[in-house]
């Protein structure tokens, strides 16, 4: 059996729209050099790295090999792993692994993007299948424009529901130094803004950011001696459902991937009623729907109850499960990075650094990622040994 | 490390154009066959590796295209972008935490790229790429430094493709057979100087598949299991004049750790066989010197004292290598897969007798940048 691991630093960017002044593995230089700071460690001891983006959004191939000098890879052992949107929780899972089976002990995960180099819709449209998905797949806004729908039309949700959540995040966002888009936003704002893809209106959609996250993994009898509060892995659970965008898109069944992913990671980690024993959730919503929807098939409220659950601010900072306390993905999306910055986020908040973002006394913390062909991954971490 | 053992193997064919097949196509054929090599089920594997790259494939989120075909479908799942020794190394961690049986699974279609353009997309976008350097013309400036500083003479490299491409005719899967002497690599068309047409691998398409499991699982293989020794990577600089293109130094450091964890002392004499990842024919001495088979600028000799032929004391590539067949990131998987078949006695008309440790290695970026070396055996 797996050695038990613990995230013990992290570290990421200020992000923006464009960050001219850097390559990317300046940015990346930047990130790590904060986790290993948070960690009070030194690249010296960095045993392997993992890190991860999307190729086509920098045109780098090989960025495992491109980065060294911005990563500290010179001589270590360096892998690249990469599944689009859930890229960032793929490294920590991957880094994860790298500790857990003993053969390293303090491992660097590193996702990073620079989106102000790409034509982003361009080339995430590439992932479909050239023959059969590519002349109808127009990428990911009118992808999950038809989710929406089909939620409003089930259960009577409406535009202002959902922009309650990109409210809510926004306005966490002003609590997070580190977050793109510092600017509230109310639902009558969001509702006035210029409408993308109906029911997609500007206000509801994550932004396209330049940033880097790194996290610092170690093994048990090595994390306590880092830090005193290190925050263990307790869950990682991986589902990546479709091959087709044909195939996924039963909206009636919910999202499938993130269902089979929570109930995967909830079982691993004893978990029994999420909303209770979870203290805080940062979720990898690209956009308002998901923060009513996805919720449901995470399993924190009943099929058709997200409006009520978020309505009634359950999930605001103060709430029962407050979600997304650095401001999610709604306000800041280096794509290759964010998955990683939910875990990363989520390990802020076990080890109590959230500083003006803190949930207090959490205990354990559900991250996730989201991307590829509505795939699912789930971190849930804990400040208790498992 | 605990135990654990590579109990199915599966490759293509490998050829210039796979014109009747799809990525999934490929990868469901060699999912199926290292299935059936290890007589298991797909319910019994708990999780899947995918090995791609969205440049060669030109596809973004290139995994996507093969999570049906390898079988990823409801299970954890994940993809490794570089060779295929990377994403099994990935494979094997998986295992030692505490998963029963992981499935790897790489693909490549050289065909429907143009490896001038994506390799070219190693380099950096600022200072190097605008000169149109890629793998062929780095290869060649590597080969030049290598060469002169230890006054290496093309025929000496010539060689190696004279010795992998007559091995290849032992291997069925492999893509270009040939009975070739020195005369005739010396007078093909020059590529990249002293690079000749038949000092470089073919454009390839294939899959290849393998399975790696732990201690319990393999107990109950009908195959003979084959063991995980040692497995080490490690990467270098990046900028090619930062680095001494002759001393493979990341490469020596991962051999050193794998030997380590292998228990091996005297590499030439300690390990029977040895696949190694050779796109271009000077690469393949240059990497018996950083695996420490022979003293730094000694590879060449070990083909022309006969050491590394078929017969000889450690034959390197009898598949016929990546000369004989390169599908990028397939093809250093391919070297773990001849190094099973090897270790199982299972190699047909390339097999080296009595093989029961055997060399695997695979690598990634601009001129070897960045290694993974597996010792595999049939001794737990």
């Amino acid at each position: 059996m797996g050695k038990r691991v613990a995230i013990v630093g992290t570290g990421q960017t200020y992000h923006k729209s464009h960050r001219p002044d850097v390559t990317s593995k300046e940015m990346i230089h930047e990130a790590v050099t904060r986790a290993l700071a948070d960690a009070e460690m030194t690249i010296k001891d960095i045993d392997a790295i993992v890190i991860g983006n999307m190729d086509h959004f920098e045109s780098i191939n090989y960025v495992d090999t491109y980065s060294v000098e911005g990563s500290g890879g010179f001589m270590k052992p360096i892998m690249k792993v990469s599944t689009g949107g859930t890229t960032g929780a793929t490294v920590a899972i991957a880094a994860y692994y790298h500790v857990a089976s003993g053969l390293f002990d303090r491992v660097l995960a590193i996702g990073f993007e620079k989106n102000s180099e790409s034509d982003t819709t361009g080339a995430i449209i590439t992932c479909s299948d050239p023959i059969w998905d590519r002349f109808s797949y127009s990428g990911a806004i009118p992808s999950l424009a038809t989710e929406a729908t089909a939620y409003m039309e089930k259960y009577g949700a409406t535009q202002e529901d959902a922009a309650l959540v990109a409210e809510r995040d926004r306005g966490n966002a002003m609590n997070n130094p580190y977050a793109h888009l510092r600017r509230p936003l109310s639902v009558a704002e969001i509702m006035q803004s210029a409408m993308l893809a109906y029911p997609i209106k500007l206000g509801d959609i994550c932004p396209r950011s330049d940033g880097a996250c790194a996290i610092v993994l170690a093994a048990d009898g090595v994390a306590q001696k880092i830090t005193k509060k290190p925050a263990w892995f307790k869950a990682a659970a991986v589902r990546h459902t479709y091959t087709w965008f044909g195939d996924s898109t039963d909206y009636n069944k919910g999202l499938v991937s993130m269902q089979r992913a929570s109930q995967d990671a909830y079982a691993q980690a004893g978990i029994k009623n999420p909303v209770d024993e979870i203290d805080v959730a940062e979720l990898y919503m690209p956009y308002t729907w998901a923060g009513l929807k996805w919720i449901e098939d995470l399993g924190l409220c009943g099929p058709g109850e997200g409006v009520r659950f978020v309505g009634d601010r359950n999930t605001h900072m103060g709430g029962k499960l407050p979600i997304n306390p650095s401001g999610g993905v709604i306000s800041t999306n280096c794509i290759g990075a964010t998955a990683l910055l939910r875990v990363a986020e989520a390990a802020i908040q076990i080890m109590g650094k959230g500083e003006q973002r803190q949930v207090p006394d959490a205990k354990n913390a559900l991250a996730t990622g989201f991307g590829g062909c509505f795939w699912t991954d789930v971190v849930i971490l804990s400040s208790e040994r498992p | 490390m605990d135990n654990a053992a590579i109990v199915g193997v599966a490759q293509t064919r490998y050829e210039r154009r796979k014109k009747d097949q799809i990525f999934a196509d490929m990868v469901f054929d060699v999912t199926r066959a290292a299935l059936d090599d290890a007589s298991l089920s797909i319910e019994d594997i708990d999780n899947v590796v995918t090995v791609s790259n969205d440049f060669f494939d030109g596809r973004t989120i290139s995994g996507m295209a093969v999570g049906d075909a390898s079988g990823g479908q409801d299970k954890n799942i994940s993809t490794v972008s570089g060779d295929g020794t990377f994403g099994a190394f990935y494979g094997l961690m998986r295992v030692l935490s505490g998963y029963k049986a992981t499935l790897v699974v790489a693909h490549c279609k050289g065909s429907e790229s143009n490896s001038h353009i994506t390799t070219n997309g190693m380099f950096d976008p600022i200072f190097h790429r605008h000169l149109g350097i890629e793998a062929i013309s780095s290869a060649a400036l590597q080969a030049n430094v290598y060469m002169s500083k230890y006054n290496i003479r093309e025929e000496d490299i010539a060689l190696v493709s004279v010795k992998n491409h007559g091995n290849a005719k032992n291997n069925p899967y492999a893509q270009l057979p040939m009975d070739i002497t020195v005369a005739d690599v010396m007078k093909s068309r020059k590529i990249a100087d002293p690079l000749k047409l038949l000092d470089c691998c073919p454009v390839s398409d294939g899959a290849a598949a393998m399975i790696i499991v732990n201690e319990k699982m393999a107990g109950k293989s009908k195959k003979k299991p084959v063991w995980i020794k040692g497995v080490a990577h490690c990467c270098e600089e990046y900028f090619l004049g930062d680095r001494d293109l002759a001393s493979p130094i990341a490469l020596k450091s991962a051999a050193q750790r794998a030997y380590a964890m292998a228990g091996i002392k005297n590499p030439i004499k300690d390990i029977d066989v040895a696949e190694v990842l050779e796109p271009f024919s000077y690469m393949e001495p240059l990497w018996l010197e950083g695996l420490d088979f022979c003293k730094s600028g000694k590879g060449s000799e070990l083909l022309k004292d006969g050491v590394t032929v078929m017969g000889g004391k450690l034959p390197v590539n009898p598949s016929g290598g990546a000369l004989s067949a390169n599908p990028i990131l397939v093809a250093g998987m391919a070297r773990i897969i001849e190094a099973t078949l090897q270790v199982r006695g299972e190699a047909g008309a390339r097999q080296v007798k009595g093989a029961n440790t055997a060399l695997a290695h695979g690598f990634n970026g601009p001129c070897g940048q960045s290694h993974c070396v597996w010792i595999v055996s049939s001794n737990k």
